[in-house]
């Protein structure tokens, strides 16, 4: 019966890339070692940047805050090392645009020591105690949207979040730095599930997790206590399982309405790097200064698993994993579905930077696009039931309000048309073309 | 340690791609058809391999006249005009003038597809129009059915097949009505099991309905196919020709026999699912298949003529704009 229900629990459309998670699933976590420089950019998270509470020349200890939010929506920033602030200024991020960020060089003879080793007694906590210090934590989505926590967890008035979603799909291919974590540190996914289900007031844990990653389900079955009322969901492997809606729709077969968010279904979802991130603060005093990236793709020399100070310049990460072979023609940070590709490997790592993957000429070739031959491929891909090849249509014409009236601002550019298109057409360039072109008319009507 | 860094692209995600691609998408179909072409060859001999060929000819040669590309010649790397020269071949009957089958060909790219800016951009079906084309043009030759080779040298080839250009337009071989013909015009029901396997007369392509359904599966299998069109197609046909039965089995053919007899299954599994001449969306093609499942049926018994199928397609290729137009998806979470 239960298998029966598991089978048809479902998402509809997606697609099935291949999972190449084999080179790094079986790799335990390890440990970068730090390096002289670092860079914290104050615009990491989604949101209002955050403001700087140091100055030049100015000795910060690990784990100490340097930047505090710049507004609601807006999170902590704290050094990833002991050392000394060592510029505030602009710095070019991977995007290619210059924007303000704290740098510091490290003490090479510093202990690294955190700045404080003490948990806080979340028990204690009211909810607004509790969201403020998420906030202060700095702690964000760690599925690679980072998006700041505390924001989801608080709800307006009237609103009982029942269900606490841990999303452990990780469904994009090439990373498998959530898996790692859901093998490795069971105990505290599950402590720290139940330090947010408590202060929420949910009912229950669901953690969904997609069906490659057995051991996982195992381990977390394992260690599940018995007064924890948590459910482990293997879930279908498809893309784009772990998009927020598509795990709700798949666990609790509900659609969370356009423009609405999943606390309007009553259901708050949370990456395993974030829940892993809120008990190490909550258990230990470590706020977010450090993650799980995975470096992977037939390019990475020596893929692995690694906990990286945030900060770390990409090209330190990469040499810790014997470098780039000479095939390479593109980084990816992030994963190959949704991530963005970065032109220098000075950038640091982020709070979002969930992998660092290398691609050679047989994924970067680019065949001739051909003409949309109206297939509905991508239609059929489109989990969100948009019409991708519209979108294209419409603003390769620069017919912008149209695509607005199609729902263009709907789509969240989770990439399924583009993979399933035969013909090669750059559809989610061009929906981003469009939705680029809708906001900036947004802010300046003429 | 390398200090020197690869040149970096920076292209867009998602990186991974689904490996199809409209190139072999096209292939897939000429290979769905190889036992239906072959099939051809073996029932009408050599003339039938003169028909094709000189189909597929003059739709290449177009193509790469008056090729949209800026490269010459490159449009025909996707393999799209020569199956359309193909489809169009598949829809002659066996007895045809070359030279008629090379202008259907030529007409079938040239106003079926170039015009209306080459791959992707056209409104109605390119094989078919150049069939209709040829029907209006030359209604004679193109209704002369041509029989069985039968106990012939493979080698046979029909006079009329080799005709010269304008010279000749009666084609002058011992014809005989095709099955829809002979119920239309004669009420006389050729056998269901030699419609299935191939043993009456008619078009090239639309004597072996199993080959023909068999090529159709392998196409679903590889997701090159909706499905949808031809099975609204077909039940339209059976539940309405059903109807019809019932009413009065004489005049009116049994829905077994509307299926299997004229050009109903090439129609239906390779004409009227070509994507760019259908909808795009779910429920679009669910109409677009009823619509011309209900066409087919009233061409065939109402109409002058003893096929709809084509007139059917093409009409509902009109109306795929305004099809797609209102039956956009619902939108998740709408
Ligand atoms: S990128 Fe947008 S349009 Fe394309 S499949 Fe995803 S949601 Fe749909
Ligand atoms: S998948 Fe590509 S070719 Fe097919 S309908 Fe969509 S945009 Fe057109």
């Amino acid at each position: 019966m239960n298998t029966l229900r598991s089978l048809r629990r479902n998402f509809d459309h997606g697609v099935h890339p291949a999972h190449h998670k084999k080179q790094t699933e079986d790799l335990a976590i390890q440990r970068v070692p730090f390096v002289s420089d670092y860079v914290m950019p104050l615009g990491q998270h989604i949101g209002v940047p955050s403001q700087p509470v140091v100055e030049v020349g100015e000795r910060v200890n690990r784990g100490q805050l340097i930047a505090k939010p710049g507004g609601f929506v807006s999170t902590a920033l704290h050094s990833p090392v002991t050392g000394t602030i060592s510029e505030i200024g602009d710095v070019r991020g991977a995007d290619g645009v210059f924007a303000p960020a704290i740098q510091i060089a490290a003490d090479p003879y510093a202990t690294q020591q955190l700045e404080s080793s003490a948990g806080v007694d979340w028990r204690s906590l009211s909810l607004e105690e509790f969201i403020d210090a998420v906030q202060m934590a700095g702690i964000v989505g760690m599925g690679g949207a980072a998006f700041p926590s505390h924001v989801k967890f608080s709800v307006p008035d009237g609103v009982q979040i029942r269900h606490l979603l841990i999303n452990g799909s990780e469904c994009e291919p090439y990373l498998t730095n959530d898996h790692r974590l859901m093998v490795e540190r069971p105990e505290d996914l599950l402590l720290g599930a139940e330090i947010v289900r408590q202060t929420l007031g949910a009912e229950e844990t669901v953690i969904g997790v997609e069906m490659n990653k057995p051991d996982a389900i195992e381990i977390l079955r394992r260690h599940i206590q018995p007064d924890q009322p948590v459910r482990i969901v293997p879930l279908k492997v498809k893309y784009p399982q772990g998009a927020e809606k598509m795990i709700i729709k798949t666990i609790f077969d509900m659609e969370v309405p356009a423009g609405q968010l999943p606390r309007d279904v009553e259901v708050n979802v949370n990456n395993v790097g974030t829940i892993v991130a809120i008990a190490d603060y909550f258990l230990r005093g470590l706020p977010s200064i450090e993650r799980i990236v995975t470096v992977s793709g037939p390019g990475a020399s020596y893929p692995a698993n690694l906990i990286v100070p945030l900060g770390t310049p990409v090209r330190e990460v990469l040499r810790f994993c014997g470098g780039l072979k000479d095939e390479t023609r593109e980084v990816i940070l992030g994963g190959p579905m949704m991530g963005r590709p970065t032109a220098s490997l000075d950038v640091p790592v982020l709070k979002g930077t969930s992998g660092i993957l290398a691609f050679t000429e047989a994924e970067t070739a680019r065949p001739k696009e051909y003409p949309c031959i109206r297939c509905a491929r991508c239609l059929e891909a489109c989990p969100y039931f948009l019409n991708p090849s519209r979108f294209a249509r419409l603003s390769r014409a620069r017919m912008y309000d149209e695509m607005e009236q199609y729902s263009v601002m709907d789509c969240v550019e989770c990439g399924c048309c583009t993979f399933a298109c035969p013909s090669n057409i750059p559809i989610v360039q061009l929906i981003r073309t469009g939705k680029d072109a809708l906001r900036a008319s947004k802010e300046n009507p003429e | 340690m390398k200090q020197k860094d690869p040149d970096l692209l920076l292209l867009h995600a998602p990186l991974l791609r689904q490996g199809m691609t409209t190139p072999s998408a096209m292939r897939d179909v000429l290979y769905a058809l190889l036992p239906v072409t072959a099939a051809a060859l073996w029932f009408f001999g050599l003339g039938a391999l003169l028909v094709l060929g000189a189909s597929i000819a003059g739709a290449v040669l177009t193509e790469w006249l008056f090729s949209v590309s800026e490269k010459r010649g490159e449009s025909l790397l996707d393999a799209s005009a020569i199956l359309t020269g193909l489809l169009l071949g598949l829809t002659l009957p066996p007895g045809l003038p070359m030279w008629m089958a090379f202008l259907g060909g030529v007409v079938a790219i040239s106003l079926g597809k170039v015009i209306w800016g080459g791959l992707g951009h056209n409104l109605f079906n390119p094989a078919l129009l150049g069939r209709a084309f040829l029907l209006a043009t030359f209604p004679i030759p193109m209704t002369t059915w041509t029989p069985l080779r039968g106990s012939e040298s493979f080698f046979h080839v029909n006079a009329s097949n080799l005709a010269l250009p304008f010279m000749q337009t009666q084609v002058d071989v011992v014809s005989s009505a095709s099955p829809l013909g002979l119920m239309k015009f004669e009420q006389e029901v050729t056998s269901l099991t030699n419609l299935m396997f191939g043993n009456t007369l008619g078009s090239l392509g639309e004597t072996s309905g199993v080959l023909l359904i068999l090529g159709g599966i392998y196409l679903w299998i590889r997701r090159d196919l909706d499905w949808r069109i031809p099975v609204s197609i077909m039940l339209t046909v059976v539940v309405f020709s059903g109807c019809l039965t019932l009413f009065d089995a004489v005049r009116f053919p049994s829905p077994l026999f509307s299926i299997f007899s004229g050009g109903l299954l090439l129609g239906a599994i390779y004409m009227a699912t070509d994507p760019v001449t259908s909808p795009l969306t779910p429920r679009g093609t669910w109409i677009f298949g009823i619509g011309v499942g209900v066409l087919v049926v009233l061409i065939r018994v109402f109409g002058g003529l003893p096929e709809g199928v084509m007139y059917a397609i093409l009409l509902m290729n009109a109306a795929t704009p305004l099809i797609d137009r209102y039956t956009q998806p619902r939108i998740f979470g709408r």
